[in-house]
């Protein structure tokens, strides 16, 4: 399975890069979605899976008894998926507002303030 | 009070720096009336430096050191013996009279304090090249005085011509700037000191030094450019574009000369080898004939000066390369003279220009008429530049053949050479003296009338110094040109300065040198058409040289600055991506073994290779549909996918944040999608297919650096600490959120923070209402 997702990880970071340099905004922003989606996979599988074995304490027990899966990571990449999500969304918002001043989701046409002429 | 006056040098070289920060504050007090007090600040200093000249001429050379860094060996170190007396002297007094100049030249200037602050920082900055003993701080006073140049060349700012003539010399005076910062530098490490002094007892390591030749090619660069010699002169006609009186003062009588001072200063340490002569002569020599016979070609009463005045530093850096007792005499005279006369000439052409209007020899006449005290400085000067006794400048002359006609095998050639050059600097001195004053008065110039006294006095004090300095040469013989003499190491015979040395071969070239040049001022006229016909051949002029390759080199750094900086976020993204990919990639072929131990990774279930299906076809579907819906909701499904894997794998905290976070995205696009434009495809299939290549490369990238880290052991204490104390300490059993919120609590607590940050950005943007007014 680790071959597999790392396969899987190598192609949401080309999906994710091609996608953020396309010239549409709304692109640019799904390309940002993928890549932060592969970084947190790539974070996951880093810190070695396991099956079955969530990092919950047994009732009853002040320690684990078991092998566990790794908190560390899971921690991490919950922030990350917060925090992204708080990009994503300004983001959004951002596109919707810019397109109404601008007329466009054009990332060409948005640049006239340091075209190199 | 001897002990003071030594304190008081740093102070005296730094007055023109403090004169110009206090103009910044009092300056508007200073435009009006009061113009002229700024000129008691350079008279200040020239009775300052008049006080030592009894010392100086009694051999004493006054030195003295603050320590500025001296971990690094740099210190203020001032020396001032003869020569630096000389230069201090010429400084401080053509200062003063161009000061109080100024004061009427510019008078109601809107700009006229902002002048006089460029003036003093200049005074200053030129007072501490002639008086350092310490090279690196001789090389900071000496950038001083170029950047003080650029900001009066350019001192017209609203002028295109000002502007580009200050460039250009900056550039070429900057660039000297550079070689002699290296040539310092190097000359410093060799004589393991940085004080000209202390270089005097090492000149034998010096000269032996694998790195002689190129210490004096540096050494060279930098008083070639900043003396205007052949190749390099070119800068100073366009440096003409500034108002005369900078004219008078930085480009005829004393910056110009530092090039000559730095030649000077380092005969004793560098000079007396076959390198050192020769080149100082060859290159002199060039440019003395080459901008004589340049005068004969322009109208422009201030561009003849400015020929006559490479001319005439060709001549001193001529005089230097001889480097016999004699000619080294005849430098220090011929420095001043040139000053005197110069100077003079230059300030007559001022008047002219204000009064007139006109630089134009060929419409100038007459002016004698209403012009009177100006004439008689105009005319004093010009016989003083051509020699004719009793004048200052015969003097000079008679050194400069004495020094050539003893200067063994090429004394004739030589001779030959400085007959001719001082033929044309003649008629050149006639031309700016003498022909705006005779002959009849055009009715144009009628009404022209007489100038404040602050403007025909100084010119007529400077031309009559240049007739009684001959007449009289005992004033300067003792105090400042034997001192200087022997400061340039040649200790020999005591000098005698006289007028008349009976009938001798010098004195037969001299009268044929004004009986030549006397003769082609009558027979050669001025006229536009010689102007034009030099102009035909400007294409091979060093100044167009240097034009073409500035121009090119310009041309050369926005197309490269185009292809780099192009504007384009995504092409940035592409160049960061590739050289990372190349960087890593090669190390990873370097270095990667490639072996993977299939056995430890975990054994596939049906249900996941699904779900990994399913995200590929996912991936796939929202980067090629044409449909953003379909794109936007194909991600959805990618992100649920993966909160499948979180599941799989033990992570239900993540599984459930994905779940929710991913379901939220998605309607938040779906939201704001209808408002967008439609779905297009702006990029041609060409970069769409170099995209994707790069971006698969990436992506394998990506892949192979995981595989190779799982490959690698694992090992963290951290997990194993938060496992043992998450119950221990926190009293939690769920471990990943123990970590959230208690051991990184204060990182959950700025997470929260960053997204009240970015709900309130989105609800402003929401809610922001432009109005017509300031959407524009």
């Amino acid at each position: 399975m680790e071959f597999l997702l790392a396969i899987l990880i190598g192609l949401l970071y080309a999906s994710g890069l091609y996608m953020m340099l396309r010239r549409s905004l709304v692109k640019l922003i799904i390309g940002l979605i993928l890549l932060s989606n592969g970084a947190n996979l790539l974070i996951f599988l880093l810190g070695r899976i396991t099956k079955g074995k969530p990092p919950i304490i047994p009732e009853e027990s002040y320690n684990f008894l078991d092998a566990y899966a790794d908190p560390v990571p899971q921690a991490l990449i919950l922030t990350a998926i917060v925090i992204s999500f708080g990009l994503q969304s300004f983001a959004i918002v951002l596109i919707k507002r810019a397109y109404k001043v601008v007329k466009t989701d054009d990332l060409d046409q948005m640049n006239s303030t340091d075209e190199f002429s | 009070m001897l002990l003071t006056l030594y304190k008081l040098m740093l102070i005296a070289i730094l007055t023109g720096f403090l004169f110009s920060i206090f103009l910044v504050f009092a300056g508007k007090y200073l435009k009006g009336r009061l113009a002229i007090l700024s000129a008691l600040v350079p008279l200040g200093l020239f009775v300052y430096f008049l006080n030592f000249s009894k010392r100086i001429a009694n051999g004493e050379v006054i030195s003295q050191t603050f320590e500025w860094v001296p971990s690094l060996g740099v210190n203020l170190g001032f020396t001032l013996d003869g020569v630096s007396l000389i230069f201090a002297l010429m400084i401080t007094g053509i200062g003063f009279l161009v000061f109080a100049y100024t004061a009427a030249y510019l008078k109601g200037h809107e700009f006229l304090d902002r002048f006089y602050g460029y003036l003093g920082i200049f005074m200053a900055a030129m007072l501490g090249v002639v008086l350092s003993d310490n090279i690196i701080s001789l090389f900071v006073f000496w950038e001083l005085t170029s950047i003080s140049s650029f900001f009066l060349i350019g001192f017209n700012n609203k002028e295109e011509a000002s502007r580009k003539s200050a460039i250009l010399a900056l550039a070429i005076t900057g660039t000297g700037g550079l070689l002699l910062l290296a040539g310092v530098l190097i000359l410093g490490n060799v004589a393991g000191t940085y004080s000209i002094a202390e270089m005097l007892s090492s000149k034998e390591v010096i000269a032996d030094s694998a790195h002689y030749i190129l210490i004096v090619l540096l050494i060279f660069g930098a008083a070639f450019t900043k003396s205007a010699q052949f190749p390099f002169h070119f800068w100073l006609p366009g440096a003409m574009k500034a108002p005369t009186p900078v004219s008078t003062y930085l480009h005829s009588a004393t910056m110009v000369k530092a090039g000559v001072y730095l030649l000077m200063r380092f005969t004793p340490v560098l000079g007396s080898t076959e390198l050192w002569n020769s080149t100082l002569i060859i290159v002199g020599a060039t440019t003395m004939v080459y901008a004589a016979i340049h005068t004969i070609f322009r109208t422009d009463l201030k561009g003849i000066l400015a020929y006559s005045t490479i001319s005439a530093l060709g001549v001193l850096v001529f005089l230097i390369g001889l480097g016999t007792q004699d000619a080294l005499l005849a430098a220090c005279v011929f420095i001043l003279v040139h000053a005197l006369y110069k100077a003079t000439l230059f300030l007559v052409t001022g008047i002219i220009d204000h009064e007139t209007g006109t630089r134009d020899i060929t419409k100038l006449a007459g002016l004698r008429k209403v012009l009177l005290p100006v004439a008689i400085a105009g005319i004093l000067a010009a016989i003083s530049n051509a020699g004719i006794p009793p004048s200052f400048g015969f003097l000079g002359k008679d050194l400069i053949y004495e020094a050539t006609l003893h200067f063994g095998n090429s004394a004739v050639l030589l001779t030959i050479l400085a007959i001719v050059t001082n033929i044309l600097l003649l008629y050149a001195g006639f031309l700016a003296g003498i022909k705006p004053f005779t002959g009849k008065l055009p009715t144009t110039f009628e009404k022209v009338h007489l100038p404040s006294f602050l403007m025909w006095l100084p010119p007529l004090i400077l031309a009559t110094l240049g007739i009684l300095i001959g007449l009289f040469p005992s004033i300067i013989q003792g105090s400042l040109i034997q001192p200087a003499v022997t400061a340039l190491g040649e200790s020999g015979s005591e000098i005698q300065l006289k007028l008349w040395h009976g009938f001798n071969l010098i004195l037969a070239l001299s009268a044929t040198t004004i009986g030549v040049g006397a003769l082609l001022y009558f027979i050669m006229k001025p006229s536009q058409k010689l102007e034009n016909g030099i102009a035909k051949l400007e294409f091979i002029a060093p100044q167009t040289l240097v034009e073409k390759f500035g121009f090119g080199f310009g041309k050369f750094s926005r197309f490269t600055t185009g292809l780099i900086q192009n504007g384009y976020l995504r092409y940035y993204v592409s160049v960061i991506i590739l050289f990372l990919v190349i960087l890593t990639g090669y190390t990873l072929i370097q270095n990667t073994k490639y072996v993977f131990d299939y056995d430890s990774f975990s054994v596939l279930t049906v249900y996941e290779v699904l779900t990994v299906l399913v995200m590929i076809v996912g991936i796939l579907f929202t980067v090629f549909t044409k449909s953003r819906l379909a794109a936007v909701a194909a991600m959805g499904v990618v992100g649920l996918a993966i909160s499948l894997i979180f599941v799989y794998y033990s992570a239900p905290d993540l599984a459930m944040t994905q779940f929710s976070i991913d379901t939220l995205t998605v309607i938040l696009f779906v939201l704001v999608l209808y408002k967008l434009p439609k779905y297009l495809n702006f990029s041609d299939y060409k970069v769409r297919i170099k995209d994707g290549v790069l971006s698969l490369v990436f992506g394998a990238l990506i892949t192979v650096l995981a595989l190779e880290v799982l490959s690698e052991p694992q090992g963290s204490q951290l997990t194993d600490y938060y496992a043992e104390n998450a119950y221990v300490l926190a009293k939690g059993k769920n471990v990943v959120n123990v970590i959230l919120v208690d051991f990184r609590g204060i990182d959950t607590f700025m997470e929260i923070a960053v997204l009240t940050i970015a709900a309130i950005g989105v609800f402003s943007l929401l809610k922001l209402r432009l109005t017509s007014k300031n959407r524009r």
